[in-house]
């Protein structure tokens, strides 16, 4: 269609037919000021704040609801209209509490913003201020009332785009107020968007309010480190005394894959970094008691302990398990450890998804992996397993947006009544553990539909809706970890005759998807390709075992019979989430690195604090692929991030570290400081060290980024633009296995159930998330999941 | 819940009114209000069900209206009018009067549950002011003196 051309004060404006004027002003730089206006929610024409002069048109008509037609000519700004705009805030100032040197929005407030441009700091108004007290809705939403200037965006984003409705508006004209759902509290899904649209300090946040002051913090940009959806979140950091503290998370950066959300898991539980049960010095086991111990003396002990092992019963007889929650460059450098260093394949992790075969499947197909952007953008989506609401948030936000804003056709099929089956074309039931059969008949196998027939859904439902699956195009199939092995391959099988389609596997947890593609397999390397045939691997890192190891299963069962001598844990907890005996583990040497003193840890002979995700850099990658950084916003001191801690082991063990992390190596693209984020003394502390080792303080053996360098080099699809990722903008890797499967047990694969107010280690000790779960009197998840 | 047929015949009908059906609140709340003298918790959530709405959408439309009440009232709803017909012609007074009589303030019912007492505004009964409304019903050109007769008759039919 045809542009439609208008002028704007002064400049011609071509924009789409159907654009809002407010939004056509936007393209030539004119910001129009508005309240209720929000792009993408409902149109509200509330708060006059827009109004602007059409010519011909008899009054000042409001841009926002204003669609632009043809010839019209528009000023944005005369002497009328600033009058016009200064009463407005007159009137919104009238009940309006001048509190701005307390309130929470004071220095970001777009009321304070509009009262300093327009002026309307005097007032004919003689009346008392209707004054209220605040509320508390919920542990985490307080609401200011008389601070409310009714523009409804809290309103619209809970019952559109959360799709929850759990705020309404009582009474009206000016004793209008914004009420919850339960009269004096809120039951829904915390989620804290409304909070984050506030144009005010109406809505504030319990975890955050009378904290600090916007200007007193450190914005730093990350990515989330709950779910496996990998969010864009702005973490606000205040020095404290043990470093730094991460007051605030936001989504003030609007750039990242999640635009506008964060589910409540990423605005507020970042908590657990400054939970008094953090550990915050190394313990080493001393007559049966863990006893805090120098770092290096705790080093050296590893160090001595390992090459031991390694000398009389050889690499085979020390596990190693990984994390979900490390970096990619950290569960790179580990296998690398393990294999280089410790001459051992026994390496594996909690694996909440079957991307090996996932891998295979899509041997030799181009852009077969869908990007969290794509399920925004996608005409269709099938959605089989799994409950994104509670288990991946962002993709429940992305889909539901999709289908409000875009019409996009959502096909549901599940065991349960998923919230998401509001915004479904169709949605069928099965009976529960039914999927398989599901990918077998949408494969072609028509007999698999035996197994699919209730009284939810004939023959008849299954054929008509598998012909009118193949029938669309630029389908995205979504697939929970339900689906695994065999199946997989055939969904694919079904997916690969529809023109455009592409693929999306659910996993658990902020990296478990780069866990995997860095090769955190007892028989596969990075990039998914078989241990015994490393060819590329052994080149760059010399000799190395290709046999497989043993998968996490064997190497405890392996330490129990006492096979096993040494075990090397990274962020991982095992014996709570599998609830082993606590004798387990007697038998060997155990290391183990984590923020706290889990089940796992209280069994091990030394215990070496690590840092988390959001005291790091580095980079995710998020359930669908797309690689994001990590940056540096946090603190404990004490701690130290599990790529140094690796480091210094392998240096203890009397191997050279050179080899190990290619810093300062001919053509290194290394990081000249850009992902430290908040932190600028980091690179002085390891220089204490580097100058000890008579290295090169420039570059540094526990730079994240001369691994990242290897990385890109070595595993297929993450040669993606280095600028792009350091400039926080999300990269999608495209998933291509070599063809050959090297099939894997699916019954290792073990979801983490983590609902929306649960997050295994993280959660628990979220003193946010557990007082939301406790006021919910939602159960949190059976299992102690890692 | 369980309400009358005449209720339920007029809700049947209300549906075919409107091209959608959450336009059918409106109306259908002052009916249930007559019949169950306000709008409980228990009609709140009946009538969300019905119309698919959340109870939260429901009461949001009630408090828009100062006719729907969620609270208990007395079986006569005296709205005395003080708006500027009635007030220049002696509503006020005809309030305070009635607020001495019943011992109870704006909003208030009597203990026998008899009267509520409400200070409403213009009913469209100017030339007759000052202008008091019983339920449906209006009581024009008042004194204290008429008023009181008038409270006496509810009284009075009440006890039949
Ligand atoms: S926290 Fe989220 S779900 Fe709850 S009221 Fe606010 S927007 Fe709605
Ligand atoms: S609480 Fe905030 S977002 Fe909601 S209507 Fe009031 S000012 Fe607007
Ligand atoms: S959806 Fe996942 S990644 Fe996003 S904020 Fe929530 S937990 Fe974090
Ligand atoms: S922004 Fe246009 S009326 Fe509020
Ligand atoms: S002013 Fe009382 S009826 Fe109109």
């Amino acid at each position: 269609m045809a542009d439609v051309n208008i002028t704007v004060d002064g400049k011609k404006v071509a924009a789409p037919a159907g654009t809002l004027l407010i939004e056509a002003c936007k393209t030539v730089g004119i910001e129009v000021p508005s309240f209720c206006y929000y792009p993408n929610l409902s149109l509200q024409g509330a708060c006059r704040m827009c109004l602007v002069r059409v010519e011909k048109m008899p009054k000042l008509q409001t841009a926002c609801t204003t669609v632009i037609g043809e010839g019209m000519i528009v000023t944005t700004d005369s002497p009328e209209i600033q009058q016009a705009r200064k009463s407005m805030v007159e009137l919104l100032l009238g009940n309006h509490p001048l509190d701005c040197p307390v309130c929470d929005a004071g220095g970001e407030c777009e009321l304070q913003d509009m009262t300093f441009s327009y002026g309307a700091a005097e007032s004919k108004y003689i009346d008392l201020k209707n004054h209220r007290d605040e509320q508390q809705w919920s542990p985490v939403v307080y609401f200011d009332r008389p601070r409310c200037i009714l523009c409804y965006r809290c309103v619209r984003v809970c019952n559109e785009a959360m799709d929850v409705g759990a705020l309404g508006i009582q009474n009206r004209g000016v004793s209008s107020i914004i009420a919850p759902n339960m009269e004096d509290h809120l039951d829904c899904e915390e989620c804290g968007m409304c909070i984050d649209i506030c144009p005010v300090g109406a809505l504030t946040s319990g975890s955050y309010r009378y904290k600090t002051r916007p200007w007193e913090m450190n914005h730093v940009g990350t990515t989330c480190t709950h779910c496996a959806d990998g969010c864009k979140t702005t973490l606000g950091v205040r020095r404290d005394d043990t470093g730094m503290q991460i007051v605030r998370g936001d989504n003030r950066d609007k750039s990242g894959i999640n635009g506008d959300f964060l589910c409540i898991k990423g605005r507020y539980a970042f908590d657990f970094a400054n939970h008094e049960d953090r550990l915050s010095q190394p313990l080493i086991k001393k007559n049966g008691r863990l006893t805090p111990a120098t770092w290096e003396e705790a080093f050296d002990l590893i160090g001595k302990k390992f090459s031991e092992v390694q000398k009389n019963a050889g690499g085979q007889a020390i596990g190693v398990i990984g994390s979900n929650r490390t970096s990619n460059e950290e569960n790179y450098l580990l296998q690398k450890f393990a294999r280089v260093v410790l001459g051992t394949n026994n390496i594996d992790h909690h694996r909440t998804a079957d991307f090996p075969v996932f891998a295979a499947a899509l041997a030799g197909k181009q852009n077969a992996t869908a990007s969290m952007r794509d399920v925004y953008n996608a005409p269709a989506i099938l959605l089989i397993g799994n409950d994104p609401t509670e288990q991946h948030p962002l993709l429940a936000w992305q889909i539901r947006n999709n289908v409000r804003l875009h019409n996009a056709r959502l096909h549901v099929i599940n065991s349960q009544v998923i919230k998401l089956h509001r915004q479904a074309a169709t949605f069928t039931q099965i009976p529960s553990g039914a999927e398989a059969s599901v990918a077998a008949f949408l494969a072609g196998k028509d007999s698999a539909a035996d197994a699919l027939i209730s009284d939810k859904a004939n023959r008849d439902t299954w054929t008509k809706l598998r012909s009118q699956l193949r029938a669309e195009q630029n389908l995205i199939i979504i697939f929970g970890s339900e689906i695994r092995g065999s199946s997989i391959a055939s969904l694919v099988q079904f997916g690969s005759e529809i023109a455009g389609s592409k693929f999306l596997c659910l996993g658990d947890y902020a990296n478990s998807r780069g866990a995997a593609d860095m090769g955190l397999y007892p028989d596969l390397l990075p990039g998914y390709h078989a241990s015994s045939n490393g060819t590329k691997f052994q080149q760059e890192w010399g000799s190395m075992p290709s046999a497989p190891g043993l998968t996490q299963q064997q190497m405890l069962d392996g330490a129990i019979a006492g096979r096993l001598k040494a075990l090397y844990v990274v962020g991982s907890n095992p014996v709570g989430r599998l609830g082993l005996a606590p004798s387990v583990l007697s038998a060997s040497f155990v290391v183990v690195q984590d923020m706290f003193l889990t089940e796992t840890a209280a069994l091990a002979d030394v215990v070496l604090p690590a840092a988390n995700a959001y005291e790091k850099s580095g980079t995710f990658t998020n359930t669908c692929g797309d690689l994001q950084i990590l940056k540096k916003a946090g603190e404990v001191t004490g701690t130290k991030t599990d790529f140094e801690m690796i480091v210094r082991i392998a240096d203890a063990m009397g191997f050279d570290v050179r080899k190990l992390v290619p810093f300062g190596a001919a053509g290194t693209r290394a990081d000249m400081g850009q992902s430290r984020g908040a932190q600028s003394g980091e690179a002085d502390r390891h220089a204490v060290w580097l100058e000890r080792h008579n290295l090169e303080p420039k570059m540094s053996p526990f730079d994240p980024m001369a691994i990242l360098d290897e990385i890109q080099r070595l595993v297929p699809g993450y040669d993606v633009s280095r600028m792009n990722l350091l400039a926080g903008n999300d990269e999608h890797t495209n998933l291509t296995g070599p063809a050959q499967v090297v099939q894997q047990d699916p019954a290792l694969i073990e979801p983490a159930n983590n609902a929306l107010f649960t997050s295994g280690t993280l959660g628990r000790y979220s003193n946010t998330l557990n007082s939301v779960v406790e006021q919910q009197h939602r159960q949190p998840a059976e299992v102690a999941a890692d | 819940m369980k309400f009358s047929d005449k209720f339920e015949a007029r809700f049947t009908e209300m549906l075919t009114h409107y091209p959608t059906q959450r336009s059918v609140l409106v109306p259908t709340l002052l009916y249930a209000q007559d019949e169950v003298g306000y709008l409980s918790d228990e009609v709140i959530l009946e009538l969300a069900e019905r119309l698919a709405l959340s109870e939260l959408d429901v009461r949001n439309v009630i408090s828009y209206y100062s006719m729907l009440t969620t609270k208990p009232r007395g079986k006569f709803n005296v709205q005395v009018c003080t708006n500027i017909a009635c007030m220049l012609r002696g509503g006020e007074e005809l309030l305070e009067h009635c607020e001495r009589k019943l011992g109870v303030g704006n909003k208030g019912t009597t203990k026998d549950g008899m009267f509520t007492l409400e200070e409403v505004e213009c009913i469209g009964a100017c030339s007759w002011a000052p202008a008091v409304q019983v339920n449906y019903d209006f009581h024009e050109n008042l004194t204290p003196e008429k008023m009181d007769e008038v409270l006496e008759q509810y009284r009075n039919k009440a006890a039949r």
